[in-house]
């Protein structure tokens, strides 16, 4: 119950900043059509490029867009109070707390994502389907896969995130992780371009990384392109690396906190 | 003597001095510092590695080679790089005036807009700088120079440069009148420059016209690009506008200053 109240702040805490969120969805939609027309033109020259046809690729632009707030992919999020909260001290006042700090932010980190789908994420995505009549995912399995699916982009961008802003812990400023972070998030997550145009062993590793879970397979799904165990395959590829760094946000937490009671003497 | 106390030189001192305090600043957080810079290489490095990647599926895009995109891709990034290294602070005037701090940079003997770009100064753009470079010196192979092509080509850059410093500048300066609309001029301002690196001809007609006369960053590369290229523009517009870039950088200029200027003079202060 507790997490469910910390999500729900959070949802209202974001939800404070309408101008923000409609100047956030205006943008959005100018990158989308941007994004549109540069993968019109693509397609137009090869029609099967990556196994996609010209309306997956426009569909596959705006959940790009939709996706870009609901998941964090630039970093920012609840994570960044984290790092704030590291440099300024006030993290000590976090550790009394009886209530473990991942999952107090994760907690808090969903409540935005939630925010971000209603708003800048749902709104992308009718301006798509009115401009460029994107696809809209063709069987409610579908749907409601590509749903669990979201949940969990959101779970490994928090931990990836998470272990980002725990880098404060060492280096004080974690701002040029961030961006670094950032920078591989949005190369890799198919966000740039989808992953299934990448050639030969870097498609393979842009792949199998966390990152794919971010856009490329939320968006497969919801294209319709993972069929019964590949389904189950896709989404277990995502709560396995959910899972893996969730375990890693706690252990690198230990360590830091070993290190806060060493400074606080 | 000069009299530096009203010349425009005292400003780029002043700037100057500013920029120079902040890089120092930076420098107290080494690891952050080296990797804010490769980070942002990166960024864009990776951005021409996506266009690359786009050209394993094809031979060409709306008529241009991988080489000709990058000539479009490379100038423009140079020009953004210059504009963004030079006053990418000029973003964060919502903040300032949210925490008081534009109140107190308004007592300043130093002008609002030196003190605005100045502050907050970093070199991390420096990657961006890097890597574009590269990749306009690489481009550059596949134009057949002369010497007025030259000038155009260093026009160019240096109208790209302004044509953005005044798209930065200008459309900041929504948030005079709101403070948390931020983002909306990214739209125009990063929106602009992601468009500059496709070949405008993928665009309707009524986009690119909008990208030549509402945000003129046609002339950030395309017009002049054609010229390099000795092509005809495929949207038929006159052979003039390919050395129309430096009048294109003069009005955007013009017009972000007096919007500038009014936005300073409708501004009351938060009262915090």
């Amino acid at each position: 119950m507790l997490h469910v109240a910390i999500a729900t702040r959070a949802f209202r805490r974001y939800s404070t900043y309408r101008a923000a969120t409609l100047a956030g969805i205006f943008t959005n939609s100018v990158f989308g059509v941007i994004y549109s027309f540069a993968y019109l033109a693509l397609w137009d020259a090869n029609p099967t490029a990556g196994g996609y046809d010209s309306q997956d690729a426009v569909t596959y632009v705006w959940l790009g867009q939709a996706l870009l707030m609901t998941i964090a992919l630039w970093g920012g999020g609840t994570t960044d109070d984290l790092a704030d909260r590291v440099r300024t001290g006030d993290i000590a006042v976090d550790l009394y707390r009886p209530v473990g700090l991942v999952g107090w932010y994760l907690a808090s980190d969903l409540g935005r994502a939630a925010f971000h789908l209603l708003t800048r994420g749902l709104a992308p995505t009718v301006i798509g389907f009115v401009v460029f009549h994107i696809a809209m995912p063709s069987s409610l399995l579908n749907a409601a896969a590509f749903a669990v699916s979201l949940v969990l982009a959101v779970v490994v961008s928090f931990a990836i995130r998470f272990l980002v802003a725990s880098t404060a812990f060492w280096l004080l400023d974690q701002s040029g992780v961030t961006v670094m972070s950032g920078a591989f998030a949005i190369f890799f997550s198919g966000m740039m371009l989808p992953l299934v145009l990448f050639p030969g062993w870097l498609g393979t590793v842009a792949n199998a990384l966390p990152w794919a879970s971010y856009v490329q397979v939320p968006a497969d799904i919801w294209l319709g392109k993972h069929t019964g165990t590949g389904l189950l395959g896709a989404l277990g590829f995502q709560v396995f690396w959910a899972g893996v760094l969730l375990l890693a946000c706690q252990g690198v937490l230990s360590l830091a906190t070993r290190k806060v009671v060493v400074q606080g003497g | 003597m000069v009299d530096v106390e009203s010349t425009p030189l005292l400003h780029v001192r002043t700037y100057g001095q500013i920029a120079w305090l902040w890089i120092r600043a930076a420098w107290q957080y080494p690891t952050s510092f080296v990797l804010l810079a490769v980070g942002n290489g990166l960024i864009t490095g990776l951005d021409f590695v996506g266009l690359w990647i786009m050209f394993t599926h094809l031979s060409d895009l709306a008529g241009f080679s991988l080489r000709e995109v990058g000539l479009l891709y490379g100038s423009a990034s140079l020009a953004l790089a210059l504009a963004d290294t030079a006053i990418g602070s000029v973003e964060r005037i919502g903040t300032y005036i949210r925490t008081g701090r534009l109140d107190q940079m308004m007592t300043k003997p130093v002008p609002l807009l030196v003190q605005v770009c100045a502050d907050q100064f970093t070199l991390r753009r420096l990657g961006r700088l890097t890597q574009a470079s590269a990749v306009f010196g690489w481009a550059c192979t596949s134009v057949d120079w002369t010497p007025l092509r030259v000038l155009v080509a260093v026009s160019m850059i240096v109208s790209g440069a302004l044509v953005f410093f005044g798209l930065f500048v200008g459309f900041s300066c929504i948030q005079f009148w709101t403070t948390d609309a931020t983002e909306f001029a990214n739209a125009f301002t990063y929106g602009g420059a992601t468009v500059t690196q496709y070949p405008l001809s993928i665009f309707p007609r009524e986009i690119f016209v909008g990208l030549t006369f509402v945000i003129p960053v046609a002339f950030v590369n395309w017009y002049p690009c054609l010229y390099l290229l000795g092509r005809t523009d495929p949207f038929g517009t006159p052979d003039a506008l390919q050395f129309a870039s430096p009048l294109a950088a003069v009005l955007t200029v013009t017009a972000a200053l007096l919007v500038w200027r009014s936005g300073v003079r409708h501004y009351a202060s938060t009262g915090s």
